[in-house]
């Protein structure tokens, strides 16, 4: 790989670069899948998928504990599989079937998890961060010390509600991470087409929430990154803003024909920024797997899409009852 | 053994489109995220990436194929070594596309296609309070101020923000002492910033508080509304039931006085408008009490419309230690046989003043108060239509897709036969509100024009 400043060098062990190995090649697999799936007519609407961007999420959820909370847009399907939620769930969520996570019922923009604190998968771009800021504010006010990482986009960045959490959160000393995943592209808007400065992560400086820019490619980078940023909010010191600068090869959603870059542009990533090949030749340089210890991983995760897709074609269609379900919470009966 | 590749859908609308080039040919070795192909679908020339590495063994369709449907096998793949039978051959240009959905989809769709739930049982006619409870007189104000400070007490979740709500005491006077009994942990003064603190108060409700978020006024919610509708109301349903907004929204709605339109609009058809939402529009100050203290209770989102000229008027109001009014149960102020008006927050003082004015016309008007328009206590309505045979709405809001639309629309449906003379909607002008006083005064719906739409549909 060219020029990369890694981080190899460190002491990362073989089973936690193996995990993070397993855990991205997990969600780029399950991306393919649904692209292939979605192809098949099996996934309707609008499907975002997270390929490229893999170690950024990968990266934070080793930064994170159990207990902390986590919201991001309709790019979510990498979110969920990086906190643990069923990939046989979010499939057949994107297939629209009674086994998904909210019943078919949400579909691929629109998921969550309580048992995983995942709480969405919101369509709206921007509306995740001052929700991110109240989960915040709920976790201050009930004092449990959790944490919310609230993922938005570089094209999030420009609505004016980030700004008014930024307020918020930073008057209120609120324990919440926002992760700017600037994977440079507003669906077709480039950043520079769109922001008037290139660095994001200072736009907290005003409100005094420190931020820092990583490099979204490089999982141990996000990881190291991701603890700095918990240990500020678990003090007690308020927000914290990470600009994870990260990368997304294929189109904003399925239907869009990338006309806005090159071939070579996204190409060039590919070859030379890949994050889960930088976690491959470390692997395989430091002399921490084998080709076939890897192999092995890459057909038992191709095992688990191809479950999770079978799942969701087998998963029967919602009831039609469920047309009516959940509008409202019976008074007694809330969600847990 | 060969892997069809077959023609993608690669928009939401796509059911078939151009092979418009071919990237790659016979014999050709492809790696999973190749280009192969350049398909026109309804939108655009999109680019079609290979899922599986192996070798492009023979194109099925041509480049420049137009028409081929989606799941059309359009090549066939091998892996390295392998030879391609004529059965397969065979096999794939025999195959027709399975459309993968329509199989699939339930025959039974009718069975869900009801309008709207079940109808109402008979109308609950309880009275609010047991015979014999001693009232006094509150202001609406008060009432809605102890409300809150009696739920605070009982649930430590429950906290209140929004402008002005801590140490200016509101700026209506609502949240009086709340400050010095409670502290600012639960009583939050927030920037003047109603999109980011309603999305942060709906967060902080998923994570497990209650929150009253009290707007100045619900024109500023406005700023808001997107949160209110698509995180609020929809993420219950969205997480198919996993979690939702257990919250409320409050503050004046409606017109003030001369404040001109940005600051005078009834927004209750608006959020009437929204499943996922319940409406509560208090008109006495008992019912702001019992319904505020039921709307706290409420795991929904719930919209509680105030109205700031109803803050300082005062009514009886129950010495009861815990006194809620369910939502969903309207209220009759006056019973009548001659015509039946319905109205709800401030619009009822019209419909009271003009009742008191026909009785001496002798034209016996019922008075409903429906006080929530989410769930709306249809059967009670209903039934007094189907005793007086006559119907006036009356409310501040605009007329075009007012709450009296939709009455009259369910009154249609369910209680034709029982009627005399069409449904009449009283309703503030359809203009926006103008600041001369002698021109706000027209804007607003009238005594005098319900008693004329009384007259209209009583014929006399």
């Amino acid at each position: 790989m060219a020029a990369r400043k890694t981080s190899a060098k460190s002491n990362h062990s073989a089973e936690e670069l193996t995990s993070y190995y397993r855990d991205m090649l997990l969600i780029r697999r399950f991306e393919e899948k649904a692209g292939q799936l979605y192809g098949m007519g099996l996934i309707g609407g609008f499907c975002h998928l997270y390929i490229g961007q893999e170690a950024v999420v990968v990266g934070l959820e080793a930064a994170a504990d159990e207990g902390d909370k986590r919201v991001t847009s309709y790019r979510d399907h990498g979110h969920m599989l990086a906190c643990g939620m069923d990939p046989d769930g979010v499939m057949a969520e994107l297939t629209g079937r009674e086994g998904g996570y909210s019943k078919g019922k949400g579909g691929s923009m629109h998921m969550f998890s309580r048992e995983k604190h995942f709480y969405g998968g919101h369509g709206i771009v921007g509306a995740q961060v001052p929700i991110g800021a109240g989960l915040a504010f709920a976790d201050k006010y009930l004092e449990n010390d959790r944490v919310t990482f609230t993922y938005f986009g570089d094209g999030a960045a420009n609505q004016g509600q980030v700004y008014e959490s930024f307020n918020m959160a930073a008057l209120w000393k609120l324990p919440v991470v926002f992760v700017i995943e600037n994977n440079q592209y507003a669906m077709g808007t480039a950043q520079a087409r769109s922001t008037s400065s290139a660095e994001i992560y200072k736009r907290g400086e005003p409100f005094g929430i420190p931020g820092e820019v990583v490099d979204g490619m490089d999982v141990l980078a996000v990881k190291a990154a991701g603890e700095t940023a918990v240990a500020h909010c678990r003090a007690g010191k308020g927000p914290y803003i990470l600009e994870v600068k990260t990368y997304r090869y294929r189109g904003h959603s399925m239907s869009d024909p990338a006309k806005y870059r090159t071939r070579e542009e996204v190409q060039k990533m590919r070859s030379e920024r890949d994050p889960i090949e930088h976690v491959r030749e470390m692997l395989i340089s430091g002399k921490h797997a084998t080709e076939d210890d890897l192999k092995a991983i890459d057909k038992e995760i191709k095992e688990v899409v191809n479950r999770s897709a079978d799942f969701a074609r087998d998963s029967a269609e919602p009831a039609l009852d469920e047309l009516w379900t959940d509008i409202y919470a019976e008074p007694g009966k809330e969600p847990a | 053994m060969a892997t069809e590749i077959l023609m993608p859908a690669l928009s939401p609308t796509m059911e078939e489109g151009t092979l418009a080039k071919w990237l790659v040919k016979e014999g050709d070795s492809v790696s999973s995220g190749d280009i192969i192909a350049e398909i026109e679908t309804d939108k655009a020339t999109m680019e079609f990436e290979a899922v599986e590495e192996g070798i492009l063994a023979k194109i099925l369709v041509p480049e420049g194929s137009a028409g081929v449907a989606v799941n059309a096998p359009i090549a066939l793949m091998v892996s390295e070594g392998e030879n391609i039978s004529e059965a397969e051959l065979d096999e794939a240009h025999s195959q027709q596309p399975a459309p993968a959905d329509k199989t699939l989809t339930s025959e039974s769709a009718p069975a869900a296609a009801k309008a709207h739930p079940e109808p109402q049982a008979a109308p609950d006619r309880s009275p609010d309070w047991p015979e014999g409870t001693e009232l006094r007189q509150q202001t609406v104000r008060e009432a809605l101020r102890d409300a809150m400070a009696e739920e605070m007490r009982r649930d430590g979740h429950v906290y209140l923000m929004g402008e002005e709500v801590a140490e200016y005491q509101g700026a209506y006077k609502i949240s009086q002492g709340l400050l010095e009994e409670f502290g600012p942990k639960r009583v939050v003064d927030t920037p003047i910033t109603e999109h980011g603190f309603t999305g942060l108060a709906v967060g902080a409700a998923f994570g497990g508080l209650k929150p009253i978020v009290e707007f100045m006024t619900f024109n500023f919610a406005m700023q808001a509304m997107d949160q209110i509708v698509n995180s609020a109301a929809k993420t219950l349903y969205m997480s198919g039931g996993q979690m939702g907004a257990p919250m409320v929204f409050r503050g004046p709605n409606g017109a003030a006085a001369r404040v001109a339109a940005q600051h005078s609009q009834d927004f209750a058809a608006w959020y009437a408008h929204i499943p996922g939402l319940k409406v509560a529009m208090p008109y006495s100050a008992s019912d702001a009490k019992g319904l505020l203290k039921s709307a706290i209770r409420d795991p929904n989102p719930v919209i509680f419309l105030e109205n700031e000229i109803l803050y300082g008027r005062s009514f009886d109001v129950p010495m009861l230690e815990d006194f809620t009014v369910p939502f969903g149960k309207a209220r009759i102020w006056r019973e009548g046989t001659d015509v039946t008006l319905v109205s709800f927050g401030i619009g009822m003082s019209y419909a009271l003043e003009a009742a008191e004015k026909l009785a001496e016309d002798g034209i016996a008007a019922e008075v409903v108060d429906l006080r929530t328009l989410r769930p709306i206590d249809y059967a009670t309505v209903i039934e007094s239509v189907k005793k007086t045979n006559r119907c006036v709405t009356v409310e501040e809001g605009f007329p075009v897709g007012s709450i009296g639309n939709h009455l009259s629309a369910r009154i249609m449906e369910e209680a034709f036969d029982w009627l005399d003379a069409p449904v009449l909607n009283c309703t503030g002008k359809d203009v926006p509100m103008p600041y001369a006083a002698n021109l706000e005064k027209h804007a607003l719906v009238t005594t005098d024009e319900v008693i004329a739409a009384v007259h209209k549909v009583c014929y006399r």
